[in-house]
């Protein structure tokens, strides 16, 4: 079963929604005495860095979360938000984030930008994936979906999954061990994103 | 490479789709949720449902639909149509809704869309603006372009983005409804004075429009309605164009 960690955050129907339509079976789950009974975990995110981390500590999720992610080696994926708080610190937040993948949350630097430097970085944008059995059958040129203005910066190399370009090249996906964190949003992301998420509930 | 947007633009009345559909696929051409998922599959990147009824039931309605719409397509939807307050915005964004869309009520409480902004943030917050350009200056119209405000669309525009807006989505009277192409001219001058997305809207007729709307038009997304409800032009064909003409597209 997969478990999609409700700490108040949006688009958690929407994956459940796709899980149900695959015929996987998912859970959306507050409390954190019933993390235990999911084999995989998302981390889903839509929201501020600090608010996230607070509402993790504060629901008692994040201490379990810790033992099943680290001691138990369970598969959890963090999207958007829950892909950045993945990290040691953001630049968005004063809070320290879970330090699960060494890395710090950058606010993506639009000095060197060519037409408006807006931020978010919003729509559609291609990943260039590493090969990665998460990333099978996704269709490169669809590209993904995208709301963001801080970006993940990894520490070490091999962290990274995957790139994109907005004015410069970014880091997009990240996994280290049984951990994957996308920055852009799978549940919004027509086929590759419903290709993604069943790619990640059959690792 | 951040692509361009196509948005096709379903109008909505008491839950169902108005206005000319002519989908020979459809089993029920009123069906907003089944004419979505169509467009979903063919390439569309967003939705934009808008709300026409004016019945006391179309809170309700409306929130059903989203909520319906969110079952079946993940792909980004925006709703707009009467919303006036952050009740509103939160009960569609609450059922799955990705944007909203905010006109009328925006010009006569501008704060409105501060109050959205700081609850929801910008990324959410479309405001749509409806000009007309009148002896040479574009002035911001409501009730879908019937009546005439004292607001100058670039001022306007200025101001709705410095207040929290996350896109604008311009119609321009003058060319909706034509089928002659998009207002090139005042869509350029809103890309370069502002640094929010622009959606264009109002006059698509060919694929060539749209191709001018991206590059003439600087425009950032395009949306349209009667161009992919007849069938005039398939969206697979218009990002196939649109690609040739080196615009990037998601393909």
């Amino acid at each position: 079963m997969i478990g999609i960690v409700d700490y108040g955050s949006g688009n958690v129907q929407a994956i459940a929604t796709i899980y149900k339509n695959l015929n996987l079976e998912c859970k959306i789950i507050a409390n954190p005495s019933e993390l235990e009974l999911a084999d995989k975990l998302i981390l889903p995110g839509v929201g501020a860095f600090d608010a996230t981390m607070e509402q993790l500590l504060e629901s008692g999720l994040k201490e379990k979360l810790d033992h099943l992610v680290l001691n138990e080696k369970r598969p959890v994926l963090g999207i958007c938000v829950g892909m950045q708080i993945l990290a040691d610190s953001s630049e968005e937040g004063l809070l320290p984030g879970l330090g699960w993948i060494p890395g710090k949350v950058k606010k993506i630097d639009t000095s060197n930008f060519v037409h408006k430097p807006y931020l978010p970085h919003m729509g559609w944008n291609v990943l260039k994936p590493l090969h990665e059995s998460i990333f099978t059958d996704i269709e490169e040129t669809l590209g993904f979906y995208f709301v963001h203005s801080y970006y993940f910066e990894c520490q070490n190399s091999e962290n990274v999954l995957g790139t994109t370009n907005y004015g410069a090249k970014f880091t997009c996906a990240v996994k280290h061990q049984n951990i994957y964190g996308m920055q852009f949003h799978p549940e919004k992301s027509h086929s590759n994103g419903v290709k993604l998420l069943k790619n990640f509930a059959s690792l | 490479m951040l692509t361009k947007r196509i948005i096709p633009c379903l109008d909505i009345k008491n839950g169902r789709t108005v206005k000319g559909i002519n989908f020979v696929d459809l089993r029920d051409a009123g069906d907003p949720v089944e004419l979505a998922a169509i467009y979903a599959a063919s390439g569309a990147d967003e939705l934009v449902f808008l709300d026409i009824s004016a019945t006391e039931e179309r809170r309700k309605t409306l929130a059903n639909l989203v909520l319906k719409v969110a079952e079946k397509i993940n792909i980004p939807f925006t709703v707009g149509g009467g919303i006036s307050s952050v009740e509103d915005v939160d009960i569609l964004l609450q059922n799955g809704a990705d944007k909203v869309s905010i006109n009328s009520s925006a010009v006569k409480d501008p704060d409105l869309i501060n109050r959205l902004a700081a609850k929801f943030g910008s990324q959410c917050i479309t405001v749509a603006i409806d000009a007309k350009l009148i002896d040479g200056e574009w002035i911001v119209h409501l009730v879908g372009g019937k009546v005439p405000t004292e607001l100058n669309l670039f001022e306007w525009a200025k101001e709705v983005e410095k207040r929290g807006a996350g896109e604008i989505l311009f119609t321009s009277m003058n060319n909706d409804g034509t089928k002659n192409g998009f207002a090139n001219e005042a869509l350029a001058r809103l890309s370069t004075e502002l640094n929010i997305p622009i959606i264009a809207s109002g006059g698509a007729g060919n694929m060539q429009h749209f191709c001018d709307v991206f590059i003439e038009g600087k425009a950032d997304a395009a949306l349209a309605a009667s161009v992919f409800h007849f069938k005039e032009i398939e969206i697979k064909d218009l990002k196939e164009e649109l690609k040739n003409k080196g615009i990037p597209v998601r393909i």
